[in-house]
């Protein structure tokens, strides 16, 4: 009973999406208050369904209602409470629910605290918001149904893959989505500015809260989905340059590019064409995104459809979405005003250059992650586009962007005095060399490449520091004055100095456990003892670990620098009997310093295991890094002015406006 | 206004010598990093150049896993026409088990043995690689109808 009303509820979400797609729309031509007003009403009721058919999914989970084929498939009556809920979205239909839940979320968020947008603007931008819910709606409610029923109903069901049971998969999802999905409202008021033709800074200013929310919760989404491989899949590594993991990753940088280059249309009104191509382009890879992992075109663990009229449909939806707001684009941006003018040398130009980096460098990572389905469509050789494909690519690009992010952050807007601004970065270049020199050393694997990356590193966060040296004058007036300064510093200000502090340290991360990596494959049994990176490695031999829906073989090792234990590892080898499959778990060991990495392998012969050591240097700033990077999104997201003040539109626009029209 | 040509021409330029760069880029990278697929039968018609990464897909013959004590595994892939020895330094993936369809990433050794760096067995106990699935269809081999998804015969199976 409670699967078939989330069914309806499905049904009257849709018919809601329906009237939010057209009635706002017309109404907003027709400058007609109630049909604009109806946009909100129906935003809001068609959340308010899907929550309710959401909700209806996650009890048929939580009871283990097997008669809902979708449970029967994806859930067992043994699993773990978590991983029931979990597993609602841990599989394509669910997934979908959970896609247009946040859809429907950012839809009645933009209807609720919309208030100051004007009537018509608000009333297109949930139009368009509601004319994607129809797509997505529709696509659920014919191809991909969650609620059909199994009659006679099955006993119990056939689980969940067992390497998706886990705590940092339940979260990634949800956050992933936010991401992905909350780039659909930048989307949506880039939209509605090329209908109504006009984009200045007070559309800057009210797009950016929703452009910031989602890049923040894409950031954390990434993250943890790249935790999750780093701790779970035993590989020991954390990002694999997989077709799933770029399908994530192409909006997150093409959304960065469009966080930096809103800020020029806020402040000095120009760019603007070309930001607004960049919200349509971000939302196109998260809409891409969803093409490649849920269409079936790549095999992995996210790649649930496999029915290839679901395949044609989402291309369809992508085909439609991408190509209308293109032509849109190509049909009203021309008529579009140029703002103003800037020198080669000012922030303008440094945030343009940030652009055309990003942009570069996302083109780059769809090429690599394209080529391969392209070639195999025309019947091509059959290829992989690996790692050393990215990072000979991707890194070059990023190199430049990273050195240029300290002396652009400071460049005066207009023209800028790149000599001056070099100048006031002289500690930060000093901290740079400095790193650079006592790494090569000290670090005895330190390279030249890795001397340059850690340098890198330095100049990120020495240069963000600096910048906020500069900015409270510290030591330029009174240490009192400064304080009061940097008590009065904006959110956007320390936005700014805190997400670029944790870039470099992301980038030190990076540097250390690519370049520093040690790996030890042997084989070992009970009392053997080997080495890895100055730790001796005791084996302490395998137990049984049996849980609550697994048995499991527990190996134990035991870490010890000089002569003093400084771990205990349990890495453990899980059967599920539900799903018929192993999983691995990895013993970690993790300090500030370095992550220790165990893997029990296979039993090669009677008490005798393969087993694989890592010691991976600086791993964990990895993920502290980007964390950093989110809570500097946060502070620019809780900047006052987003808040107090946020401008009607002034009238003088309008009117300019009128008369251009 | 001819301050805002300049300022538009020098734009095209920076955003032309960057992309011209990253074609640059691209192309080396692609010629040195990809991976062509074959399966076991075009290799053993093709020319051994070793250091050519490689990746092949094939079924995991029967009673051919060995652990070495180096910590090393060697196994043969099969496509039913051909067998290629290969060896492994690391831990198999989870999945990997004999009979089941797997893809192997490395380079041919000069006495015919591939060295593995990265064997993929992923998705579940039915998955079949991709390309493995093409290739066995290619050759008459391919049972099942459906998607490369579905369950499919093992190597016992196949070979009538």
């Amino acid at each position: 009973m409670i699967a078939e009303l989330g069914h309806l509820a499905l049904v009257l979400a849709f018919v809601l999406a329906l009237v939010q797609a057209s009635l706002p729309m017309i109404g907003a031509s027709r400058r007609d208050p109630f049909l604009m007003s109806t946009g909100s009403t129906a935003a809001i009721g068609q959340f308010v369904f899907i929550s309710l058919a959401f909700a209806a999914l996650i009890h048929g989970y939580v009871v283990s209602d097997f008669s809902i084929e979708n449970v029967f498939l994806n859930s067992h009556s043994t699993k773990p409470l978590l991983y029931k809920i979990s597993g609602a979205w841990g599989n394509h239909e669910g997934s979908l629910v959970l896609w247009v839940l946040i859809l429907a979320l950012f839809g009645a968020a933009v209807a609720v605290f919309g208030r100051n947008l004007p009537a018509p603007f608000k009333a297109r931008t949930l139009a368009v918001q509601g004319i994607i819910g129809l797509g997505f709606l529709a696509f659920m409610l014919l191809t991909s149904n969650p609620f059909i029923r199994l009659d006679p109903a099955p006993l119990d069901g056939r689980g969940l893959n067992p390497i998706l049971q886990d705590p940092g998969l339940a979260m990634h999802p949800p956050m992933l989505y936010l991401g992905y999905v909350g780039f659909s409202t930048t989307f949506s008021f880039a939209m509605a500015a090329l209908i109504e033709g006009r984009v200045d800074a007070t559309w800057a200013r009210w797009a950016r809260p929703w452009t910031l929310a989602a890049w923040i919760s894409l950031t954390f989404g990434i993250a943890l989905g790249s935790w999750w491989a780093y701790y779970e899949l035993g590989w020991g590594g954390w990002w694999f340059w997989d077709p799933v993991e770029n399908a994530s990753f192409m909006p997150w940088l093409a959304g960065t590019a469009l966080l930096h280059s809103a800020i020029v249309v806020e402040k000095r009104e120009t760019l603007k064409s070309w930001t607004i191509l960049l919200a349509i382009l971000t939302f196109s890879l998260s809409l891409l995104g969803t093409f490649l992992v849920r269409s079936g075109v790549l095999t992995s663990v996210h790649a649930f459809a496999t029915d290839p009229e679901r395949g044609v449909f989402i291309l369809a939806l992508l085909v439609v979405a991408i190509g209308g707001s293109l032509a849109l684009y190509s049909w009203r941006a021309p008529s579009m005003q140029g703002g103003g003018l800037f020198a080669p040398i000012s922030r303008e130009s440094a945030l343009l250059l940030n652009n055309l980096l990003l942009a570069t460098a996302t083109a780059t990572v769809l090429l690599g992650t394209l080529y391969p389905l392209f070639l195999d469509a025309l019947a091509g050789p059959k290829i992989s586009v690996g790692p050393p494909f990215f990072n000979a690519t991707f890194v070059p690009l990023m190199v430049p962007l990273l050195v240029a992010v300290p002396i652009g952050s400071m460049l005066a807007w207009k023209r800028g005095d790149l000599r001056g601004v070099v100048a006031r970065l002289s500690a930060a270049g000093l901290a740079a060399v400095l790193v650079a020199v006592l790494c090569s050393l000290y670090i005895d694997w330190t390279g030249t490449a890795a001397a340059l990356g850690f340098a890198l590193a330095a100049w990120l966060v020495a240069g963000s520091l600096n910048d906020l040296a500069f900015r409270i004058g510290l030591f330029r007036i009174g240490f009192a004055r400064s304080l009061e300064r940097l008590a009065g510093l904006p959110g956007s200000a320390w936005g700014v100095i805190v997400a670029h502090a944790g870039l470099g340290i992301l980038v030190a991360g990076i540097t250390a456990s690519s370049a520093g990596q040690s790996e030890r494959i042997l084989t070992m049994k009970a009392g053997d003892e080997t080495d890895i990176a100055g730790y001796t490695v005791r084996f302490e031999g395998v137990t049984n670990a049996d849980g609550p829906n697994y048995e499991a073989r527990r190996g134990t090792f035991v870490a010890s620098l000089d002569g003093e234990v400084v771990a205990r590892l349990h890495s453990e080898k899980r059967f599920f009997p539900v799903e018929g499959r192993p999983t691995t778990e990895a013993g970690i060991d993790t300090t500030l310093w370095r992550d220790l990495y165990f893997v029990l392998g296979d039993e090669a012969g009677p008490g005798l295991f393969t087993v694989r050591l890592y010691h991976n240097p600086l791993v964990i700033w990895i993920w502290g890094g980007t964390v950093i990077m989110g809570l500097g999104g946060f502070c620019s997201l809780v900047d006052r002015r987003f808040r107090i003040g946020v401008p009607r539109m002034a009238q003088s626009h309008a009117v300019a406006a009128g008369a251009r029209a | 206004m001819r301050f805002r040509k300049k300022q538009r021409l020098m734009l095209v330029m920076v955003a032309i010598l960057l992309l011209g760069g990253a074609t640059a880029l691209v192309l080396t990278a692609l010629d040195d990093t990809i991976a062509f697929f074959v399966s076991p039968s075009k290799l053993q018609a093709m020319e051994i150049d070793e250091g050519k990464r490689l990746r092949i897909g094939g079924l995991v013959v029967d009673g051919s896993v060995e652990q070495q004590t180096d910590g090393s595994v060697r196994f043969a892939l099969s496509d039913v026409n051909h067998e290629v020895g290969v060896t492994y330094a690391g831990v198999l993936p989870d999945l990997f088990r004999e009979g089941q369809g797997i893809v192997a990433q490395g380079y041919m050794r000069r006495d015919g043995v591939f060295v593995a760096d990265e064997v993929l067995a992923k998705h579940d106990e039915n998955y079949m690689p991709r390309e493995l699935a093409d290739e066995l269809k290619e050759q008459g081999y391919w049972k099942h109808a459906g998607d490369g998804d579905e369950p499919v015969a093992k190597t016992g199976e196949v070979v009538k």
